[in-house]
């Protein structure tokens, strides 16, 4: 059987993750493992260093950014 | 030539450095150009915009923090596209923590797309609230010198007054205001935005502003770099031309040969 799935909503977009996945394993399975990025969850930061140990769960919004140019 | 004679360095928040050019790296070609430009630029303060990182697309893609390095640029990220304080705010938190708790930041709130005009409503919300976070709070604000005033009393580290419209550079569009705003201000100004020419860089030096930030008048020159490398010179020539003084002006001629010794 399937292992149960939850939806989040991942920089504005519906995004299906297994439940109870981390912040660490969402940015594993994004291919962003060791990229300088930031987090939010629910309009609070994720410090990197609370990364594994953050769960996410049903409904949650994420926001993942990265700097790009600007002025 | 790289030195101005018995200047001090910039100084904003406790950080001091050698260059009074703040660039940013928005509108370039490719981030070869962009990294060019700016290391003909001198410029030691760099601009950088926030954005939600695109999924699944290009996963290689070179980062501009890649690109230019946190240890050898000192990282400005920027509050661009926030059209109220709570957005700004947010997307300081996420600087801070995308650049490992470095706390200097450029706080706008924009108003109005057409003008890009700031809010200075929204500005001072979100100022305040930085402050008491902890941020270091170098804000791009109106040439309004009551709102400067209030935006260094709430305790901005630098007040930035436009001297023209982002990205038109129309060049020092009211020098008397800056003027006021310089004369009164107790924390560093720099004019950003509105610069579109070397000699607008040197004027707003000229006026006694502690340093520039630009970004169009550079990126969109028809020769970026060589334009970058123009405007490190005339932030200095604007630099050492305020602190030599300019002679007063005249409405009559003064010769500068002598009359004695004149042939007949």
């Amino acid at each position: 059987m399937a292992a149960p799935r939850m939806r989040i909503q991942l920089n504005g977009e519906s995004f299906e993750l297994p439940d109870g996945e981390t912040v660490a394993g969402l940015l594993t399975r994004l291919d962003l493992t060791g990229r300088r990025v930031a987090v939010e969850l629910n309009l609070d930061i994720v410090q990197r260093s609370q990364h594994v140990a953050t769960t996410l769960t049903e409904g949650d919004q994420v926001e993942v950014v990265h700097a790009i140019g600007g002025g | 030539m790289s030195n101005v004679r018995s200047d001090k360095p910039f100084t904003v928040a406790g950080r001091t450095f050698q260059s009074r050019l703040l660039v940013g790296t928005g509108k370039y070609t490719d981030m070869e150009q962009t990294r060019l430009a700016i290391e003909a630029s001198g410029a030691e303060i760099v601009t950088v915009a926030v954005r939600r990182t695109n999924l699944g697309q290009n996963p290689g893609e070179p980062n501009l923090l890649d690109v230019l390095p946190p240890d050898r640029y000192t990282i400005l990220p920027n509050t661009a596209g926030c059209y109220d304080a709570i957005e700004a705010v947010r997307t300081c938190r996420l600087a801070r923590e995308l650049l490992d708790g470095h706390n200097l930041v450029k706080l706008e709130v924009l108003a109005d797309q057409k003008t890009l005009f700031p809010n200075v409503i929204e500005t001072l919300k979100a100022a305040e609230t930085l402050v008491r976070d902890g941020f270091d709070v170098m804000v791009y604000t109106s040439d309004d010198p009551i709102i400067a005033r209030q935006l260094a009393e709430i305790g901005c580290c630098a007040v930035m007054p436009l001297a023209g419209l982002i990205g038109t550079g129309l060049g020092i569009c009211n020098p008397y205001n800056l003027q006021i705003i310089l004369e009164e201000s107790k924390v560093p100004v720099l004019v950003d935005a509105g610069v579109g020419t070397a000699s607008d860089a040197t004027i707003a030096m000229e006026l006694g502003c502690e340093a520039v930030l630009m970004n169009s008048a550079i990126a969109h020159a028809q020769h970026p770099v060589l334009m970058a490398e123009a405007m490190k010179h005339a932030i200095l020539a604007g630099r050492m031309a305020y602190l030599a003084g300019r002679m007063p002006k005249k409405l009559y001629a003064s010769a500068s040969s002598p009359l004695d010794g004149l042939i007949k």
